[in-house]
Order: structure tokens, then sequence, then C-alpha cells
């Protein structure tokens, strides 16, 4: 028997450490420590469930469990056999107890082939990896013709998951063509976008599957250096990364002479240190030279004059970690899910206004309905969808007309978003979409390197602008200006930072414009998101003086004497909203 | 603030461990801000010298990276998420009242060395939404009204 227990970053944060503590404590008090094995896998997927422990092999999937259940689940379940009932998933339409992950809503849609192994084997035993098949791409293709296995991943249709969604083989053959004494394999694990984990939940879940992909791309092109550029900010990724690097080199999968082919292969891991446009693959090599992460123009492509000015293939996390199962079940294979030019699955971050957060991996061309309604159970607290994100600060905001749009990378470029890494922000009626564009310009504006005047000082410009409309102080005139500069700045800036950072702005003036003309010429925000735009006030006809408001008001701006209607001193109100959800009598009124 | 005569030798070791090589930059402030905390001009200088680069250069990438920071961390870090997960569950609010609670901007750390603010874009524990953490604790589901109760566990 086997007791899993997430170790995700996000159910380490809900204490799953600790479960893990006590289930030890437990069957060992209990004399059965022996017989049950305690693993702890990366993340499961269904983080807003979390912390998540799955029972084998009668795959019983507990959600939330608080370290006080353990003894429960042990003494009921591991011991007499009688699942805990309570802490099973309940279905929120029918209220059913399901017990099985593969019947709930947010799995069945789902098709997992980067994922395959997250949240089934322990990170840090390379076994469980071997178990599943792991490293058997790398024996095959280490016995064929380096070309005829590059011709596979060609077939495939596999393309970057990094979010311009160039095809990988094409990619691989280029750095193949350039000859040199030297030449370099790299994993950009830079994941910048906020709000997206889908790279971090891979290389906490599954670390060799990057490390494999990436030895099979080193014997494509003829490297045997591999570097794994990761953010400083994922110490959990970092250290399961080591942890199978050093196993696999014990096992003689890493170093001199792989398998006994005569094939020399070894990886290292370089740090970032907090900069976006280090996911650009120029920056990124930049920064592992040492240097500022500043991207240069291509041509040269890294490819040809890469890092230290040697040929460099650069693959992001997601695409190299499907590299191995297509080698193993075959380009066909691989190439029979998704659409006619995006094949295979795309993982999401899914998060947001919406019922089940997590992790989600499906086949290109699901719709977003079926994401956010049947994957995603629909908005939180019933509210009413309003738009969705996609592509972080370099794509869009989809609206309900795109809802039934089957997503590859073409159709989100083409509905002004675009695939990017895979963040997915569902957002609700109360979210001002000028301050959702505002947001991610911000963003952009502090992660700009400078290098270059539209992005430095165009971004900076369009930011003062959105400042000044969700001030109150915006005009019609600055609509225009705001479409101009945004699209001066796609055609002029260097890189691909620079070029998609106008998008949230583009996207959300074409698709909400209404709400930016409210903000300039009514001084209204209909998502009551823009604070100067508000005045928050009690109706005295309504308040019950029950002091709930005044005892919860951080800013100790609302005076009143018990059971006689309370006031709001404007002057002290720092209208964060938090009076109205605390009033039972709905007697606050913002305007 | 002082840097002592130890932690520049410190600073000397590690730069000779990554063989001095200007290449490794990234790698030895790493190293450099996890042994003092933060990397002021005075360590700066020291790297930029066994390195053989100029200290301009050394600052430069000091300053690029957000994770680098020149002036030292309080004894509880704090650190609020502003990933777009827990933007639009209202982390901008939960940032306002840590502000105002601790009376600093971000970036700074309260005159008694006890506190300082960052924000920070993605823990990845989006389904706790408003996410900070203080140390190495995640608090989730933040709301603002939580704020000053939570400061008042780490004052004694």
């Amino acid at each position: 028997m086997q007791i899993l227990c997430c170790g995700g970053t996000g159910c380490k944060a809900s204490e799953s450490a600790k479960i893990v503590e006590n289930f030890h404590a437990s069957l060992e008090a209990h004399g059965i420590a022996g017989k049950v094995d305690v693993v702890v896998p990366g993340c499961f997927g269904f983080c807003e469930k979390g912390p998540i422990v799955k029972i084998i092999p009668d795959n019983t999937f507990y959600t939330s469990v608080h370290p006080s259940d353990v003894e429960e689940i042990v003494t009921s379940h591991i011991i007499s056999g009688t699942r805990v009932d309570r802490l099973l998933y309940q279905d929120p339409v029918t209220g059913q107890h399901i017990s099985d992950s593969k019947h709930m809503d947010f799995y069945r849609k789902q098709k997992r082939i980067a994922l395959r192994n997250c949240g089934f084997i322990d990170p840090e035993n390379i076994l469980e990896y071997i178990a599943r098949d792991g490293y058997k791409a790398l024996a095959q293709s280490l016995q064929r013709d380096s070309l005829d296995v590059l011709s596979d991943i060609k077939a495939s249709g596999l393309r970057g998951r990094g979010g311009a969604g160039f095809p990988t083989g094409l990619k691989w053959e280029i750095a193949r063509k350039f000859d040199a004494e030297e030449k370099f394999v790299v994993c950009n694990a830079d994941e910048g976008d906020p709000g997206a984990f889908m790279d971090r939940s891979i290389m906490e879940g599954d670390p060799n599957s990057v490390i494999e992909a990436m030895m099979i791309c080193g014997y494509c092109i003829n490297a045997h250096r591999g570097l794994i550029y990761i953010r400083a900010e994922y110490p959990l990724a970092v250290h399961r990364l080591k942890v199978a690097i050093g196993q696999a080199r014990e096992y003689g999968l890493l170093g001199k002479n792989i398998l006994g082919t005569g094939f020399d292969f070894d990886i290292e891991i370089r740090y970032g240190a907090g900069a976006f446009v280090c996911g650009e693959e120029t920056a990124l090599i930049h920064s592992m030279e040492g240097r500022r992460g500043e991207p240069t123009l291509k041509p040269p492509f890294p490819a040809e004059a890469g890092y230290f000015g040697r040929p460099t293939n650069v693959n992001n996390v997601e695409t190299l970690a499907n590299v191995p199962v297509i080698l193993t079940k075959g380009p066909q294979w691989f190439a029979s899910v998704g659409t006619e030019k995006s094949k295979g699955t795309k993982v999401f971050a899914l998060a947001g206004k919406i019922n089940n957060v997590g992790l989600i991996e499906v086949p290109m061309g699901t719709t977003l309905r079926e994401i956010i309604y049947d994957i995603g159970g629909g908005v939180k607290n019933d509210k009413k969808f309003k738009a969705i994100q996609t592509g972080g600060p370099s794509g869009g905001c989809l609206t309900e007309k795109h809802l039934d749009l089957p997503i590859d990378y073409e159709s989100l470029a083409a509905a002004g978003s675009m695939m990017g890494s895979g963040g997915m922000i569902v957002m609700d009626e109360d979210d001002c979409m000028v301050s959702v564009a505002k947001f991610f310009l911000e963003f952009t504006v502090g992660e700009s390197c400078g290098k270059c005047t539209p992005c430095r000082i165009g971004n900076k410009r369009m930011l003062e602008i959105l400042d000044r409309i969700t001030d109150g102080r915006g005009t019609p005139e600055d609509l225009d200006t705001l479409e101009n500069l945004a699209k001066t700045i796609k055609d002029t800036a260097l890189c691909g930072l620079g070029q998609t950072s106008p998008n949230p702005v583009l996207s959300t003036l074409s698709n909400f414009r209404e709400e930016y003309e409210e903000h300039v010429r009514d001084h209204i925000c209909r998502a009551h998101k823009c604070k100067s735009l508000l005045t928050y006030s009690i109706d005295p006809a309504l308040c019950k003086g029950c002091s709930a408001c005044a005892r919860g008001c951080p800013a100790e701006a609302i005076v009143g004497e018990v059971r006689k209607p309370f006031v709001i001193n404007p002057e002290k109100c720092i209208r964060c909203g938090m009076c109205i959800s605390r009033c039972k009598f709905g007697a606050i009124n913002v305007i | 603030m002082k840097v002592s005569c130890e932690a520049l030798r410190k600073v000397e070791d590690i730069c000779e461990q990554f063989g001095n090589a200007p290449g490794e930059l990234i790698s030895i402030l790493h190293e450099c801000q996890n042994t003092l905390g933060y990397l002021p001009e005075e360590v700066q200088a020291v790297i930029a010298r066994k390195l053989g680069v100029p200290p301009q250069k050394v600052y430069g990438v000091v300053t690029f990276y957000s994770f680098f920071s020149m002036v030292p961390k309080g004894k509880y870090p704090v650190s609020v998420c502003l990933g777009t997960a827990c933007y639009v569950r209202g982390s901008d609010k939960v940032l306002e009242e840590f502000k105002r609670v601790l009376g600093i901007e971000v970036g700074q750390t309260t005159p008694d060395g006890k506190f300082s603010l960052d924000c920070l874009r993605c823990v990845g524990a989006c389904g706790l939404a408003p996410v900070a953490t203080i140390g190495e604790k995640v608090y989730g589901r933040l709301n603002p009204s939580d704020i000053k109760k939570i400061i008042a566990e780490f004052e004694e």
C-alpha cells in the first residue's frame, strides 16, 4: 500500500509536510510503518482542493486534508479499509462523494502527456521514473542514427511551449547544421510569467523527463553540455533537479560513455535572478554569461552564436517534457492529438476567479468554455464571467465571444492574445479591465530592460495615460493616443517582450472599449475597482448599528453609536471595501 | 552600516571558489547574498577587483536583477505576491494594508530592522490566492483585516 502526499509548492504552503510527518508517526505508532510507503510526488494539479492525499492501490483521492485528519485516515482507511467520506471530493452539482480522481470533472477532459508522471512518482527516486518507461527513449535513441531521431521529433509536429510556438524539430535541425568545437543545450526554466507555474510543477514532479530530453537533444544536435537556467525563486524545483542530476550520474545516465554507447553528456544548473526579459533566449544567454539580461537583435540566432558565441539550442521545460514520450510512443501517436497546426497538448495554470484553480493539461483545440466550465467548474461565487487572460503580460484578454474558440497557437494569436507559456486567469464582473491592463503594464515597465526606446519610454508613457484614466483625469483623446502608442511599440521594439507588451492594452481596448469610455467620459468604474472614482457611504435606513463595519475597518474611518446608523469619514476612508464584506444588511453604498 | 573585514574575506573566498571567472558573476552574487544577506557597494568592489572587471559592471548586474538587494532585509522579510492570480483576488489591497501596518514602502525595512516589505511575482500557490510569505511561511486566502494580527504574531 502507498500513501501519496502532494509535495507541490501549493500543497506545501498548506502544511503538506506536516501531513507527511504525521503519517510517518501514525504508521509507526500502529506498527505498520514497514507495510505502507509514504511517497511525496509532485503536483497533482487540483490545487484548489489541496493538500491532496492519494491512497494506492484503490486510488482514493482525499482533498483539503489537514494534518489532524491523518490519524483517522490511518485507522479507518489503511487499517480497517473504510474510506473517510468527509474528505472525499464532493461533486458540486450532484453532491455525491467521488473517490477516484478520474471520475471528477476536473480530470475527465484532461489528457496528460507532459504531466504524465506528475503526481504518480516520487520525483526524488530515479527508479520510479525508470519504472514508467523513463530513459527508454534515450536508450533507444542512442542505438539509432541521430538524424532519424531528429526526423521523429519533426514528424510529431511538436512546437515550442514557451510562447512563440516555433517547431522544435526544425530548431534542432538548425542547431545541428552549425559545426563547432562545443555546442550547448539550454533548458529555459525561467518561468517569469506572473501566475503561471507549469514549468515549475514539471521540474518538481518529474525532473528526470527534462534531463532525458536534454540528452536526446544533445545527441541530435551533437552537443555534450547542457545548462538549465532556472529561477532562484524556485528552491524546491532546484533541489529536485539537483537530486535527479546526481542520481542520473550515479546510474551512468549522465557523464561519459552513456550506456556504453560512447556518447558523453552532462548538465549544470545556472540561476536566474528575477528578470522577466530573461525568458527571451538571447537575454537568457547573456544572463548565463554573467551579464545583464539584455536581448540582442536576431540574427545571429543562438543556434549559430549563443552561449559564449557557441551554437546553442534553447528549449522550454514543457517542450522538453514532451520529447521522451514522443519517441517511445511514436510521432504519429503525438500528432494524432491536437489540431492541424498545433499538435499534442498544452499545460495551463488555471487561476483567478474560478472554482477549480489548478494545473491542467488539455489537447490543443479544446475550447475555452470546456476549460472554464467543465474542468474549471465555472466562475467563483456564481459571478458573471467577464474575461480570460492568456499569455501573461504578453497576451491579451479574451471575452465571452471567444469561449467556443478551439485554442491553439493560431487561433489565440488571431483573437489578439497568444498562447504564451500557459497562464490562464479568469476574471469576473468585479474586475475592471482598465485596471487589468494597467496591472500588466506596470509589470512590463518594471521589467523592461531599458535597451530600446519604444519599450523603455513608450510603455512608461502608456502607463501614465492609464494612471490618469483610472484616477478620473482621463480624456477621450487619451484613448486614441494610447492606441497609437501601443501600435508603434508593437512595430518598433527590439525583442519579444517589447513587441508583445502592448497586447494587454490593445486587447482590452478592442474588447472592452466601452469600459474605457465610461472611465474618461462619465468618470465611472463599473467594477468599482478604481478607487478615485468611488465614494463609500452608509445608508442610514438600512444600517442597524451593529458596528461590524467599524470594527473591521482597517483605517478606523467608520464611527457611530451602537444601534444607531454609523457614518464613514471620507477623509480617512481608504476605499478598501472591507465594510461591504462585513455588512450583513447591504447598507454600504458605493458610487 | 560597515561590512566587516571577515565578511569581505568570505566574499573573496566565494570568488575564488568560482575561479574568479567573470562568467560566473551571477552565481557569485547569489552565493554572496546567501552568505551576507545583501550586496552593498563594498562587497561589489571586492568582487570587481577579484574578477578583474570594472565595479560599474558588477553594479549594473546587481541593479538589473530584482532578486539582488543592496539593502539588508528585515529579520522577517514580508513578500506579497503580485502575480495575476493573486492580483485578481485582491492582493493589491493586502499590499496596501501591509504598507499601512508596517509604515514602510515596498523595498524598505522598518527602522528596528524587524520587517522588510517586498513584492514577488508568483509563489505558485494560486489556489490560496491572495498569498504573502513571511520568511519561509506562506499565508494564504488573505484578507486586509488579517494583516494586523499576522504582524502581531512576530512582535514579541
